[in-house]
C-alpha cells in the first residue's frame, strides 16, 4: 500500500534527519514506530503524506508515485488520515463543523451525508453530546478522539498517528488508545509513532526501531520485545521498559 | 461668555442658513472615504501579506515577496499628505471628483500598514492548523480561507480597529486637495463666519463621537467572535 524507497530528508541543507529509509506497509498492517527522540520517526511519518517534502527518494501510495510533483497530493491526502500530537482541532469551529469541513469541501459527501457520518463516528467514540461544543470546551482526551474521528470522516485507506498520546494527561491516554485499538481491530491500516510500548506489544503487526535517521530493526512485537538483536535497541528497551 | 451668547454663536455658525449641512455632508464624505479606503486597504494588505508569507515558504513566489516589501517600505517611509498630493496632482491629473482619488490614496497607504497587521495575524496561528487542514486534503488557498484566516482575523481585530480609527482622522488631510470632507466643512463655515473656535471644536467633537461609537461597535464584534473561546 505504501512503499518508501531510499528516503532522505535534510533540513536547511545541514541537519540530515532521514538517511535512507526503505519500507513497505501492506494493507491491514499496523506498523508501530519507536525510537529515541530526534531519531527521525516523526519526520518519517510526516513524509508519508508529504507534510515534509523528502530531499531524496520515492514514496508510492496505491501504485502512485506521490513524490512526483505532478501527482495531485491533495487528492492522495484524502485517503490518508493523520492524527497529530497537539490534536490541531480548528478552535473557531464546532466539533461537528470540524468533522464535516473536509468531506464537504473535498466534495466526497454532501452536507447531510457528512453530518450523518460524523454523528455515527461520534457515537463510536461516545462523544455525540459534544457535537455542538467548541474544542476549547473539551478535555485533551476528548480532543484527540475528535481528531481521530475528523480523520476517519474522510474514509481513509490508512491512518497515520504522530505521537497521539504524548500531549495527554496520563489518565486520558487510555481512552485514546482504546479508540485506536478498536480502529485496529476493524482492519484499518495504521502507522503509529508512539512511546506507548504496551500499545505496540498488543496491537502492532510489526514494530520498527528507528535511530539516527535509519530503521535499525523491524520485527513482530513478540520478537521485537522478547529477542531484540540490535545493540542500540537493547539499550533503548532497557531504558523504557 | 454666558449661555445666550454661546447659543447665538451656535445659531449663527450652524443653524442660520442651514450651515450645519456642510458638516453633515462633510461627515458623510469622511465616512465614505474611510470605509472605501479601509476596504481597499484590506484587499491590498491581504494580498501583500499572502505574497510575503508565500515567498517565505516557496521560492517560486520570491519576486512577489520582494515587490511587497518594496511597496510597504515606500508607503510607510513617506508622509501620507505627499502620497495624496502625488496621486492627485501627478497621477489622476484630470480627475474631476477628488473623493475617489482620496479613497485610492488612503487605501494604497493603509494597505501597507494592514499588510503587516495581516502578516502578524496569520503568523500568530499555530502551524499545526495549516498542517491539519492540508492533511485532510484541502489545498493551500482553502486552508487559508476556512481555517487560518478566520482565526487570524479574530486576533487582528483590535489592530484593524485601530487602523480604522487612525484612518478616519487621517482623512482630514484630504482637505488639502479640496475634498469636501468633515474638516473642510468646518473650514468652509469658518470662511463665512470668521469664527474658528466654535467651528473647529464642533468638527473635533464629531470625530470624537464617531470614534467612540465605532470603538463600542468593535467591542461588540470582538465579544461575538470570542464565542468559541468560552469553556
Amino acid at each position: 500500500m505504501i512503499t518508501v524507497r531510499n528516503l532522505h530528508k535534510t533540513f536547511n541543507n545541514k541537519i540530515h534527519v532521514l538517511k535512507g529509509i526503505d519500507y513497505t506497509v501492506k494493507q491491514g498492517e499496523k506498523i508501530v514506530v519507536v525510537g529515541p527522540s530526534g531519531s527521525g520517526k516523526s519526520t518519517f511519518l510526516r513524509c508519508l503524506n508529504l507534510l515534509e517534502v523528502p530531499t531524496e527518494g520515492e514514496i508510492w501510495f496505491d501504485g502512485r508515485l506521490i513524490t512526483d510533483p505532478r501527482t495531485n497530493i491533495n487528492e492522495i491526502r484524502t485517503h490518508m488520515g493523520m492524527v497529530f500530537q497537539q490534536f490541531n482541532l480548528f478552535p473557531h469551529l464546532t466539533i461537528l463543523q470540524n468533522i464535516t469541513l473536509a468531506p464537504v469541501e473535498m466534495k466526497l459527501m454532501d452536507k447531510t451525508e457528512a453530518k450523518e457520518r460524523a454523528m455515527q463516528l461520534l457515537e463510536r467514540v461516545g462523544l455525540t453530546d459534544k457535537a455542538q461544543a467548541y474544542p476549547a470546551q473539551l478535555s485533551g482526551g476528548q480532543k484527540q478522539r475528535i481528531a481521530i474521528v475528523r480523520a476517519l470522516a474522510m474514509n481513509p485507506k490508512v491512518m497515520l498517528f504522530d505521537e497521539p498520546t504524548s500531549a495527554l494527561d496520563p489518565e486520558m491516554v487510555g481512552e485514546v488508545l482504546a479508540v485506536m485499538k478498536e480502529l485496529a481491530d476493524s482492519g484499518m491500516t495504521m502507522v503509529v509513532v508512539t512511546h506507548e510500548m504496551g500499545f505496540a506489544r498488543e496491537i502492532a503487526t510489526k514494530v520498527l526501531f528507528m535511530d539516527e535517521g535509519m530503521i535499525l530493526e523491524e520485527a513482530p512485537p513478540t520478537e521485537f520485545f522478547g529477542n531484540p538483536k540490535n545493540e542500540r535497541l537493547k539499550e533503548f528497551l532497557a531504558k523504557v521498559l | 461668555m454666558n449661555f445666550s451668547v454661546l447659543w447665538d454663536k451656535i445659531y449663527y455658525n450652524f443653524i442660520y442658513e442651514d450651515r450645519y449641512m456642510m458638516l453633515v455632508k462633510g461627515l458623510g464624505n469622511t465616512l465614505l472615504i474611510t470605509l472605501g479606503s479601509i476596504l481597499l486597504g484590506i484587499i491590498i494588505g491581504l494580498f501583500l501579506a499572502l505574497f510575503k508569507i508565500s515567498a517565505e515558504n516557496n521560492k517560486k513566489f520570491k519576486i512577489l515577496g520582494i515587490l511587497s516589501n518594496i511597496y510597504i517600505t515606500v508607503i510607510r517611509g513617506t508622509p501620507v499628505i505627499l502620497q495624496l498630493m502625488i496621486i492627485y496632482y501627478a497621477i489622476f491629473v484630470s480627475a474631476k471628483d477628488p473623493i475617489p482619488v482620496a479613497i485610492v490614496a488612503f487605501g494604497v497607504n493603509s494597505g501597507a500598514y494592514i499588510a503587516e497587521i495581516f502578516r502578524a495575524g496569520i503568523q500568530s496561528i499555530d502551524k499545526g492548523q495549516m498542517e491539519a487542514a492540508r492533511s485532510l486534503g484541502l489545498n493551500f488557498r482553502t486552508s487559508m480561507q476556512l481555517v487560518v484566516l478566520p482565526q487570524a482575523f479574530k486576533n487582528i481585530l483590535p489592530a484593524l480597529g485601530n487602523e480604522f480609527i487612525t484612518l478616519l482622522k487621517e482623512t482630514s488631510v484630504a482637505t488639502v486637495i479640496a475634498v469636501p470632507e468633515l474638516l473642510r466643512g468646518a473650514v468652509n463655515i469658518r470662511n463665512i463666519t470668521y469664527e474658528p473656535y466654535i467651528t473647529y471644536i464642533a468638527a473635533a467633537l464629531i470625530y470624537l463621537v464617531i470614534v467612540v461609537l465605532f470603538t463600542k461597535l468593535q467591542g461588540l464584534l470582538e465579544r461575538r467572535l470570542s464565542q468559541s473561546d468560552h469553556r
